[in-house]
């Protein structure tokens, strides 16, 4: 699954360049001042992007060879903590708007955000789908045990809007800080289902196996990412961002699961 | 220990390195105190969510400390006084939960004693029993990331203490039982109501291996560390009063007991401070 994936990775790579190469793409444009480029780029993106910007950031650094990337990976409600107390970040990627908005609000950003990717939610199961769960309504057999992310995180709040439009009530056995609490529930079989990401159960890879929610009841999360007010490396931040809303770095997200923008 | 007696020799630079280490502790704990919304203060203790999370903290940590104590001082004492092969792989076996990362402590309790675990598979097979989502599970979840503390404040105790005293108990013919109890234990008492302490406390602050182990749902597994980092999200003016919430119950118990418990006569044997 790894190998898979970090091939794929290369053939996106080379999709992006070749795309580059042939500027069929309006979006594309590779920055004049690309030379300019360089220096630390240090990136605070929801841990959600984990894989997925991990990838980009060595995407980045072969079209920019003077600049490096640096993560920060965390829930985006500490990440917006992080900032306003003062933390060096060039960029922030948050996994909601909500957190999105709060940064704003303390008016820690430079410019509007773009959103860069959507994500949308799977029923996560077991491998092989032991307890045959085919839709949301399965999710109501009390004999399961169901895990659902806290009201107070994305994922969470996701969860409860798709429950509500489906009109099903789930007795969740545990609301999890975060939506690898609920994978970790389920790859360890402790927990028969969750609702998470798709782009969680693409990266717990075979040790766990996604259910489709129709797309009338699922919810589409934006992913918004801005430069930072106090960004110490302005111009290779607002690179950074161009790239990932580029051809390249789409195509990239795209691989893990994520929608395009 | 006698800090009191010869505090007037206590060189100048030490004091400072002292007054640092105690602005290094008190001044979170100002910032704290600073940062909390006293005019809501009340209505975020007495919320009734607040108030089950308090309830199940204290309920879990003392079981947690119970079960540290019964099962910790046998282990000390084996750990102490009895000379066998591999003792040295076997105490760092047994500490080890103090320096694993709480929530790789979670995980490896569901290899052990999860649905598929090593142990609780057959637990939920025979038994119908599973420990994860369970209060239960919150009291083991403490245990194993506590007991080290009382286990190692009671093994130095017993280390020290000199043989001899319950060599002359059983040469009286006392039973090893009786000697236990009225030689032995009053002698590592304080260390004892120490190492309590350490493992009271380590449960009642415990987050980690909880909400990985048994999850987060008020009123079974739901402590008020776990309701506090819930609430940092959400409603941080929350968070820092359920946190002094936290830290004024530890404080009380500190401070109480040691009171009550250590302040024992000058001459008492091995003395662990706390």
């Amino acid at each position: 699954m790894r190998l898979r994936l970090a091939l794929s990775v290369l053939f996106a790579s080379l999709m992006g360049v070749f795309a580059v190469a042939c500027g069929d793409d309006n979006d594309t444009k590779p920055s004049s001042d690309g030379a300019a480029i360089s220096g630390e780029v240090v990136v605070f993106a929801a841990s959600s992007l984990t894989e997925a910007f991990t990838a980009i950031g060595e995407a980045f650094t072969e079209e920019y060879p003077d600049a490096h990337v640096t993560f920060n990976f965390a829930g985006s409600g500490d990440l917006v903590t992080q900032i306003t107390q003062g933390a060096p970040a060039d960029v922030f990627a948050s996994a909601d708007d909500s957190n999105m908005t709060k940064l704003i609000d303390a008016g820690e950003n430079n410019g509007d955000p773009i959103v860069i990717a959507k994500n949308t939610f799977q029923i996560i199961v077991e491998p092989g789908n032991p307890k045959g769960i085919a839709d949301l309504a399965d999710l109501a057999d009390p004999d399961l045990i169901v895990v659902l992310c806290a009201d107070t995180v994305p994922c969470g709040k996701g969860a409860s809007t798709i429950l509500a439009n489906a009109g099903v009530t789930v007795t969740a056995k545990s609301f999890e800080d975060k939506v690898k609490g609920v994978v970790t529930k389920v790859t360890a079989g402790e927990a028969d289902a969750g609702i998470v990401f798709v782009t969680d159960v693409i990266a717990a890879g075979d040790a766990a196996e996604g259910v489709e929610i129709p797309s009338g009841l699922n919810v589409i999360s934006n992913y918004p990412m801005v430069v930072t007010k106090g960004a110490p490396n302005a111009a290779a931040a607002q690179a950074f961002v161009d790239f990932v809303a580029r051809a390249q770095g789409q195509a990239i997200l795209a691989l893990f699961g994520f929608l395009a923008r | 220990m006698n800090a009191r007696r010869s505090g007037s020799t206590f060189p100048a630079p030490a004091k400072a390195l002292a007054a640092i280490a105690v602005a290094f502790f008190s001044l979170p704990l100002i910032g704290l105190l600073w940062r909390a919304p006293w005019s809501h203060a009340a209505e975020y203790v007495t919320d009734d969510a607040s108030l089950t999370a308090l309830k199940l903290s204290l309920i879990c940590s003392v079981w947690a400390t119970a079960l540290s104590i019964v099962f910790g001082v046998p282990l000390a004492w084996l750990l102490a006084r009895v000379k066998f092969p591999g003792r040295r792989f076997v105490r760092a076996l047994c500490t080890l939960s103090m320096v694993l990362p709480p929530v790789v402590g979670g995980v490896a309790l569901f290899f052990a004693l999860g649905r598929r675990g090593i142990v609780g598979q057959y637990l939920d097979r025979w038994f119908d029993f599973r420990l994860p989502f369970t209060t239960a599970g919150v009291v083991v979840a403490q245990t194993f990331v506590a007991m080290p503390f009382l286990v190692v404040t009671v093994e130095a105790a017993l280390r020290q203490l000199d043989g001899r005293l319950e060599d002359a108990s059983r040469t009286l013919g006392a039973s090893s039982w009786y000697t236990f109890r009225r030689v032995t234990l009053p002698a590592i008492r304080p260390a004892l109501a120490a190492g309590a302490v350490l493992a009271w406390a380590r449960a009642l602050g415990e987050f980690g291996a909880t909400i990985t182990f048994a999850g987060n749902f008020p009123g079974t597994t739901q402590t008020l560390p776990l309701s506090v980092y819930l609430a940092l999200d959400t409603n941080p003016e929350q968070a820092i009063v359920l946190a002094l919430v936290l830290i004024a119950v530890s404080f009380a118990v500190l401070i109480g007991l040691r009171d009550r418990w250590f302040a024992g006569g000058e001459g008492e044997a091995p003395r662990v401070l706390l």
